[in-house]
This record gives C-alpha cells, structure tokens and sequence, in this order.
C-alpha cells in the first residue's frame, strides 16, 4: 500500500488519496469525493477514469501490516501518472529529503522532523491520511515507504515507462521485502507517534488537504513528502519495487491482505519510556504515575486514582477537540461509574452518535476522512481515560469501516443519517438481539434442581438467571464475589429482588461451595482466538475449580466480543486498578495495616482487574452463533469478522 | 480437683466461644492447662497411670467437644496422653530391669530383656510405641529387643497398669507424675520453638530471586520468610489478602517491616499470577494422617492453581498440628462457619437472610466457611520441625507422637469411666 500511496502522490494530487481504515473489500477504495471508483486489479480502466481529472484517481491507502502486502496490490500504472511522476522530479523534493538523511539524526528526531515537517508543509495529508484509528502500524511502514518511492521513483518510472511495467513490478516486489525489513519496530513505532502528532497538527490547520486543484496540490504535497525521507538508503530497486507493488494494487488483494491484517498491532507499552513520553504530551488527560509499581507490570498504565478527574471536570467546558458526550462519557468510564463490557461499549457508541451528529464536515475536507480522525482522538481519549476493552477495539474497528466506507458522493446529512442506523444497528443486533438470544441457547442447559453458580456480575448470565426464574425453573443460585469491586453484591440484590434463592460466598471459599453446584455460567470480556476466556479476575480460578469437581463450565459471550489476538498469561496484558481500593477494606474499620502503605517502596499493591481462563478449563462457549467448543473460536472470529465487513 | 474444674470450665468456654485463635496458642494454653491437670490429680498408689489417662480423657473430651474443628486441642491430649503412657511404661521397665538384674530372670518376662538393662526410656519408650503399631524399621535398627520380646512386651504394655501393681510401688508413687509433668514441659517448649526449628530449614528450600506466594497470615510461615530473609537471600512476596479476615494485609506488613520485597494481591488474582511464582509457601491449620492439609479457606483454590502451572505447594506446620485422625468429608465436618457479616452488610439484605420469618422472601444464604480441605496429591512437601516430609509420609511420622489406643479420645474414656 505504501508504495500505491507513494506512486499516488507522485503522480496525483494527494487529496485524492482515501484515508482511513481498509476493510478489504473495494467499496472503501473509491476516497475522492468527486469520483469514487472501485479500484480494480486492472490498472487502465483507473488510469482511463483518472486522466479525466489529471491527477484524481482514487487510491486507497489501507494500512498494510506486512511487507509482503505490497507485492499483493498493484497500483494502476496510468501513462498520465507517470508523467506526474515526472513532474514531482522537477519538482525537485529531492534534495530536501537527502539532506536530511544526511544529518542522519536518531530515528526519534527523525521522525520528528518528519512530523514537523508535514505539519508545515500542511503535508497535513499524509498525516491525516493515516488510519487515524488503530492501525498506526501499518500507516507508518508506509509513510517510510512512500517517502522512500516519492524520491526515486522518476527514475525507475522513466525507465518503466517504455511499458513494461509488469516484469518491474515483479522484480520490485521482492526487493520491495528486505528493504522493509530493515526498519526496526521501534523505528515504525516512533514514526508512527510522529505521524500521529503530525496528524493532530494537520487536522488543526485543517483545510489544505481538501479540495485543492490538482496543480496546487502537486506543488504542496511534494515538498512535505520529500521531507519525511526518514530511511537513507533505498535503491533505485527498491523504490521501483514499492513502485510496482502500488501497481498491483486492486487485484488479488483480498485473502492474504486479510491474512495479514489479522495479526493484531501492538499495543502502547508503558515500559517504553520514550513513547510514553510521547504518549504524554499528546494527552488530554493528565495523570500523575502511581508509586510503588510492580515491576512485572510496567509495561500496563497505572495512575493515581483522582488525579485525573478534577482536571478533566475543569476541561469540560472548554472548547477542546473532544466532544462533550464523548468527554462525560470518559470521565464516567474513569469515575467507574460504566463498567461491564455491553454497557461501556453501548456507552461509547452513544458518545459517538452525538459527537457525529453535531459533526459537520469543515469546509475543503472529505467526511470521511476527517470523522474517522475525529473519531481516533475521541478513542484515545476515551483509552486515557480508561485502557479500552477488547470488545471496543472490535467495535471501533466496525464504526470506522462503516465511515470509511460512505460513498463520497453522498451528503452530509445522508452520511451522518447512516451512520446513525449503523450504529443502532450494532447495539441492537451485536449487543442487545445477541444477548437475548444467548440467553435462549443457555436457558436450555439449564433444568430443574440445579445449582447454578456465577462469578461477580455479568449482564448475560443475569438475563438468562431471571429468564429462566421467569421460564418457571427450580434452580439456585450460587453467587461468587471477589475484592475489591464486590459486582456479585448488586448481582445479588437484583437477583433476590427477582425472588430468586441465592447463596452468596466470596472467591476463597469456593471449593466450598463447588461440591453441590452443577453448572458453573461466566461472562467474559473477550474470548481470544486460542480459546482463552478474558474476563474478570477470579474467573480463571472459579473455572479452575470447578473443573477440578468437574463441573461445566459455561461462558456465555456475545461475537462482539470475540478477537482474533492470542493470549497465554494474564500478564502481557491487563489492566490495573486503584491499588488503594485494596489496602482499605470498606465496612471493616479494623482492616487498616495497610494504611500509608505507599511510604514504604518494598510494599506494593497489585489490584488486577482481569485474568485468562485456559481454554481447557471451558466446556463450552454460549454465543449469539450457537454453543460452541473453545477450539471454535478462530471460526468464528474468522466468519464474523468476513460478515462484520460486508455487514 | 475442685480447682482444676474451674480452669478447664473456662478454657471450655474460650474455645466454645472462639476466643482462641490459632492452633499454636491453643496447643499450648492446652498443654499447660493439662499439666495443670496432672500435677492436681491425686495420684492412687495403685495404678497411677491409668488414673492419669482417665483424667486427661475426661477432660479431653471436654476440651474436644468445645471445638471440635480446632484439632490442635485433641492432638495435645492426644499427645500427653501418650506421653503418660511411655513413662509409665519406661518406669515399668526400668523396674522390671532392676527387679531383674537383682533377682535374676526369675520372670519370664525379661529373659529376653536381661541383656538390655540399661535402655534408656526412650529407647524403651520406642520398644512400647513399636507394640502399638506395625513394627517399624526404626525399631529394628536400633537394636531393641527381637520381636519376641517386643512382643512380650506388648502384651505387658497392654496391662501395663497391673504389672506396675506387681512392681516396686513405693519408687514409682512420686516418679510418674514428676516425669510426666517434665516430659509436658518439654511438649509446651516444643510448641513454643516449632517455629525456630522450622525456619532455620528456609535457607535450604528459598533461593536468591525466587517469588513466592502465600495466603492470608501463618506465623510460622512468616518466621520462615523473615529467616531466609535474615541470611540474605533476597527475593519476593506476593501475599494473597486472604478474604475475609484480610491477614494477608497484616502478613505484609509485618515483611515490609523485614524489609522484604512484598506484593499484596487479591485472593482472585491467584490464577493470574501464579505463573510466575516459583514457590507457594503456606500455613496450615492441621495436618491430617493422610497428608490432607485442613488449611484456611482459599488454599485449596490456590493448590490446584499451583498444580496447573507445577509450581511447588510448600506446607510449614508444627507438629502440635498433625492429627492422627484420617479425614472424612472434612470440607464439612472439620469445617467453621462464620458470621455472614464479614461478607456481607447486614442491614441491607437482612429481610432476605431471615430464615424464621417464612414471609415468603427469597432466601439467601451466606456461606463463610473457615477452612479448606487441600488433599494430599497437591501438596509438594511439609516443612515440620522435624525436617520436610512427603504427604505419604504423614501417616508415620504421626504414629511417632500418638499411641493407636488414644486416637479416639472420647469412647475410651466414656468407656473406662
């Protein structure tokens, strides 16, 4: 894609570009407002369209997480862009971007620069070009990229020109792999935080990237690309390789593109001191590290708990970038006053359906584009304010699929109206339909005289408890419940307003209580596509336990909620909670050795908010999809994210 | 013993009421208040022993039924009551020893025991204990009399009353109870210094940088923490809280205090952090013949998670803890349930937890149970103060401690009395 982008801007007006999310399908492709054409496998039909505009050919950026992406698009090679491409030469971008590869600054400087860069230039494009949502990664591989293929591409350009593109693109496409290769991780990742302040700058300034004629453009965004030149050494092979990848663009993109995108980008680790830094600045919320880490836990945020929240409250009638519904929403995820996976997800997405109703697109700017990048900064702040849930990144990822996927042709008011429906659609199908019928599928596992057990507080297993209660089903009740949140007590309180016999223990007493239970339904966060169950903490030693009496164990999870990432360990990742909700034990005043606990740095308190269940401890997985084994779960991770797209 | 009544009415009381807590404190405040016992009882110039054990079994059983779950009570009886039985037997032998180096084996009895004059009553103590039980090869290697004596000191030992009617009264009025009063003493020193002994084994099974885990508060563990602590080995704590009573938070302080590296984490987080725990190293309520562990509420769950991530289950417990009784369904029977009120507020679900009223409320019961039941197969290894044993092992170093005839306290005495 790198190379399509590059090849794009050399040759077109980078306004063209699509920015945003790529689902694989063709749909999203067509990002100009004025013309949205599919981009196909077959290079001249594009061309063909796009010389009508000079300049204007739709390119679809999508985010690649591999090298080997490249070789799998190909970039409509018209005669026209070529000569473009021709032009950025004359242009000269050249020299600037040599020279700074010749300071040979460290990577972070570079990618600084580069972001400095853009936003002077209102190179803002490629800025805002990026995936603004999750998938930085691959916009910063490209950026590399493109900066790479703008430089010397009038090269191998003229040398191809002759025609045969087709045997260059072959050679390009291997050479196009080592090149990539040779950019660390930790190299993309600081281009990337650079891109993405780039970004921010960009929106700020805003309009350039809009509608700007094709000349204009020419002039602008080449300077800005020629800046970024974060890589020194790339042959003319090489660019002529992102080159010929761009060319292959439209056509068998699909399964491997797919394939490629599965792999889950990494997340921010908080043990890396130079992005969090970063990460820093750029937040919303200012937040104060908490004392007395644990060390195996660095690498997850922690925060001192109310450091926050008064800053946030002063901000909130600030005029800042961040929507009210959005902001109160946040502050009420940090309060924890939404918590449970259904309610924060629901939540957001009301927050969002506000924010897109009083969005309107700024003048010279694509709605597309410039929603999904209001939408990104929307999530992260919602992820300072509290590290979003698995089952939102799936959410997140759907919204900006449906957005990156409007028609340009379409209005405002149209596009904002669907959007809408798309929204209540999911909350209805994905959360609240798929609810009711997991409840459906579970009830008939449950029969008379049974003892159901249930760990803290799930909204699902609730439902299907007083569904079955209404159903007219003898059963008890047992209800686990955990420090420090104590969710099984509101569990309970509901359940026995709904006539229900429960029995109430706390985790330690399980194996207790094991002995007469014969069902064991958990919720859970997530199921990960190894079968893991992440959910509360205390889940894995409830399914642990029971199934040493081997008891079943039934997870009751919507698809929503499944992700194709694989976790081992409760450790790599997790989040953490307030270590004082730990030390200070309410309505038990003589509780209090923990007092100042932070005072002194030997003594830390670790307040875990979930854990992985191995998957053997599963017996079985109760979703909208039907009941299914652990083992199952990569199929439908698999299917569901197919028809989540076409959705 | 008019006055011993009123102490033991009050330690019936205390147990009854819970107001001891730990079994170490009320292994030893049993073991003074049978001393006690010992040294009021009036001693009949025939049959002194049995006199004693009928005592103790009184009050055993009394002291038994106060609280039942609380094993260290019939362990310490269980123990002095064996203690009564060795001496006498030794005074026994001794005498008969004498009689017999004097007299000549005018008694068929000791023949063979002629050429061991000059046993000591340990080693005597042992040959009777060998009578009470499957030979062992302990027995044997200590070059005490072949089985047929043995033998026929076993069936001496078992009437070992009446023989000592026979032997030398005079010598023995005074020297039995004296005996038994100092082999008590040294019992109670025992409790007392079990967690010395145990701790100064730490350095043997804690090595640099290792991460250990633990649950709720032991003294004795914490004593072995803080020892390996002492020799500079420098590693981790993560301490499970321990809900509901929370000791895990006083266990950590008392570390911090060390200056250990301590985690406090919750009972829930056990599953997610036990795979990078090296070591679980936990207290014990009572050990039973089996090599079950009755253990504080929670260890079970943090057992098995041991086991699911082959991470060493460490049990460190005083011998007053282990209990000669095999354990049936002792989630229930060795089992307390507690107040409802540590788990939950009273006030707010107090119309569904009244079980009298019948006003057609939900009922909701609240289960708070004290101990958990740890069978055998997840424990590694026992760390007493007698060195580390396999769960297998249990059963006999129990037999070392107890004489088969006192495992039932209760029958025996209601049966003599």
């Amino acid at each position: 894609m790198e190379t399509r982008r590059t090849t794009s801007r050399m040759v077109i007006d980078p306004k063209i570009r699509q920015v945003g999310f790529f689902t694989s399908n063709e749909y999203q492709i067509p990002a100009n407002r004025t013309h949205s054409f599919p981009v196909e496998s077959n290079s001249p039909p594009i061309s063909n369209i796009s010389p009508s505009n000079n300049s204007l050919s739709p390119v679809m950026i999508p985010p690649p997480r591999h090298v080997s992406d490249n070789i799998t698009f190909k970039f409509p090679m018209s005669p026209l862009r070529r000569l473009s491409s021709g032009d950025n030469v004359l242009h000269g971008s050249y020299n600037p971007s040599e020279l700074f590869l010749s300071s040979g600054a460290g990577l972070s400087s570079e990618s600084n620069k580069v972001g400095d860069g853009r936003k002077g230039k209102g190179g803002g494009k490629v800025a805002s070009s990026l995936p603004s949502g999750g998938f930085e990664m691959g916009a910063v591989k490209s950026s590399n990229l493109t900066t790479v293929s703008v430089m010397k591409m009038p090269p191998g350009v003229s040398e191809k020109a002759g025609g045969g593109l087709i045997e260059v693109r072959n050679e390009h496409t291997q050479s196009s792999k080592p090149l990539k290769e040779k950019t660390s991780k930790a190299e993309r990742r600081a281009l990337q935080e650079a891109q993405r302040a780039a970004k921010v700058a960009s929106r700020a300034e805003g309009s350039k990237t809009g509608v700007v004629s094709g000349g204009a453009a020419l002039g602008n965004p080449k300077p800005a690309k020629s800046v970024k030149l974060p890589l020194p050494k790339k042959d003319g092979s090489q660019v002529a390789a992102s080159v010929a990848a761009s060319e292959k663009k439209g056509s068998d993109r699909p399964a491997e593109k797919d394939r490629k995108k599965d792999v889950p980008h990494p997340r921010l680790q908080f043990d890396d001191k130079n992005r969090v830094e970063k990460a820093k600045k750029r937040a919303v919320v200012k937040q104060t590290e908490a004392r007395n880490r644990v060390e195996l836990f660095r690498h997850l945020p922690q925060y001192e708990q109310g450091t926050q929240l008064p800053d946030l409250e002063a901000k909130y009638f600030q005029l800042d970038p961040v929507h009210p519904s959005v902001h109160k929403v946040g502050i009420r995820y940090l309060v924890g006053d939404i918590s449970g996976g259904n309610a924060r997800c629901i939540a957001m997405l009301h927050a969002f359906k506000d924010a897109i109703r009083d969005y309107s697109t700024p003048s010279e700017k694509v709605l597309t584009r410039d929603l999904t990048a209001k939408i990104s900064s929307y999530i992260s702040f919602l992820n300072e304010c509290r590290p979003l849930a698995i089952s939102m990144g799936n959410t997140i990822k759907f919204l900006k699929s449906r957005i990156g996927r409007l028609p340009l042709t379409m209005s405002e008011s149209e596009a904002k109206a669907t959007l809408y429906s798309d929204i209540d659609c999911f909350i209805n199908e994905k959360i609240i339909t798929a609810d009711k019928v997991i409840v459906e599928h579970a009830v008939t596992k449950i029969s008379d005289g049974d003892v159901l057990l249930t760990y803290g507080s799930s909204a699902v297993v609730e439902m299907l408890l007083l569904y079955a209660h209404k159903l007219g089903k003898q059963f008890c009740v047992v209800v686990v419940d955990s420090r420090p949140k104590l969710e099984g007590q509101a569990l309970l309180r509901r359940l026995l307003a709904n006539g229900l016999d429960c029995t109430y223990t706390h985790i330690n007493a399980i194996s207790y209580i094991m002995h007469e239970v014969t069902r064991v339904f958990l919720g859970a966060s997530s199921v990960l596509s190894n079968g893991t169950v992440y959910s509360r903490v205390g889940t894995a030693s409830v399914a642990m336990v029971a199934n040493a009496f081997s008891v079943p164990v039934l997870i009751c999870c919507e698809t929503y909620k499944f992700h194709e990432r694989v976790q081992l360990d409760s450790i790599c990742c997790n989040e953490l909670g307030d270590p004082d909700a730990i030390s200070n034990v309410p309505g038990r005043e003589d509780i209090k050795h923990l007092n100042n606990w932070t005072s002194n740095e030997n003594l830390q308190i670790l307040n875990l908010l979930y854990d992985a269940t191995p998957s053997d401890y599963v017996s079985m997985i109760i979703s909208d999809h039907g009941m299914l084994p652990p083992t199952s779960v990569p199929v439908i991770v698999r299917e569901y994210r197919r028809e989540q797209l076409w959705l | 013993m008019p006055d011993t009544h009123a102490l033991v009415n009050e330690f019936v009381l205390m147990l009854k009421r819970r107001k001891v807590e730990g079994s170490q404190a009320t292994a030893k405040q049993t073991a003074e208040l049978l001393r006690s016992v010992i040294s009021q009882q009036r001693v009949p110039h025939t049959n002194q022993a049995g006199a004693l054990i009928d005592a103790i079994n009184s009050v055993g059983e009394k002291l038994i039924a106060a609280n039942p779950v609380e094993l260290a009570v019939g362990n310490v009886v269980r123990r002095v009551l064996h203690i009564i039985r060795e001496e006498d037997l030794s005074l026994a032998t001794t005498a008969i020893g004498n009689v017999g180096l004097s007299a000549g084996s005018d008694d068929e009895d000791n023949v063979e025991q002629d050429d061991y004059p000059r046993l000591s009553a340990a080693a005597v103590a042992a040959a009777s204990r060998s009578t009470l039980r499957a030979p062992s090869l302990h027995t044997l290697l200590e070059g005490i009399p072949d089985p047929a004596a043995a033998h026929r000191t076993s069936s001496s030992g078992g009437d070992s009353e009446g023989k000592s009617k026979s032997a030398d009264k005079s010598l023995r009025t005074r020297k039995l109870k004296h005996d038994v009063i100092e082999a008590v003493n040294e019992l109670i020193q025992d409790i007392d210094t079990c967690h010395e002994l145990i701790a100064e084994q730490a350095v043997e099974h804690i090595h640099h940088n290792e991460v250990i885990l633990t649950l709720g508060r032991s003294r004795t563990v914490m004593e072995f923490l803080c020892a390996a602590k002492e020799k500079k080995r420098s590693f981790r704590v993560f301490v499970a809280e321990g809900a509901p009573r929370y000791q895990g938070h006083i266990l950590a302080k008392e570390l911090v205090a060390r200056g250990l590296q301590t985690t406090v984490i919750t009972d829930s987080a056990v599953f997610a952090m036990i795979s990078r725990v090296n070591m679980v190293i936990v207290g014990a309520h009572a050990i039973m013949a089996n090599g079950g562990v009755i253990a504080p509420v929670g260890l079970n769950m943090v057992a098995l998670a041991a086991q699911r991530h082959a991470v060493p289950f460490v049990v460190v417990a005083g011998s007053h803890k282990l209990c000669p009784l095999y354990p049936h369904n002792p989630e229930v029977l060795l089992n307390d349930l507690r107040s409802p009120s540590e788990l939950l507020d009273f006030g707010e679900f107090s119309d569904c937890m009244d079980f009298g009223s019948g006003n057609g409320s939900p009922l909701l019961h609240v289960v708070n149970p004290a101990f958990d039941y740890v069978p055998p197969k997840l424990v590694t290894l026992f760390i007493t103060d007698t060195g580390g044993h396999n769960p297998s092992y249990m059963y006999r170093l129990i037999a070392d401690y107890y004489s088969a005839d006192d495992f039932v306290v209760q029958r025996k005495s209601s049966a003599e009395q």
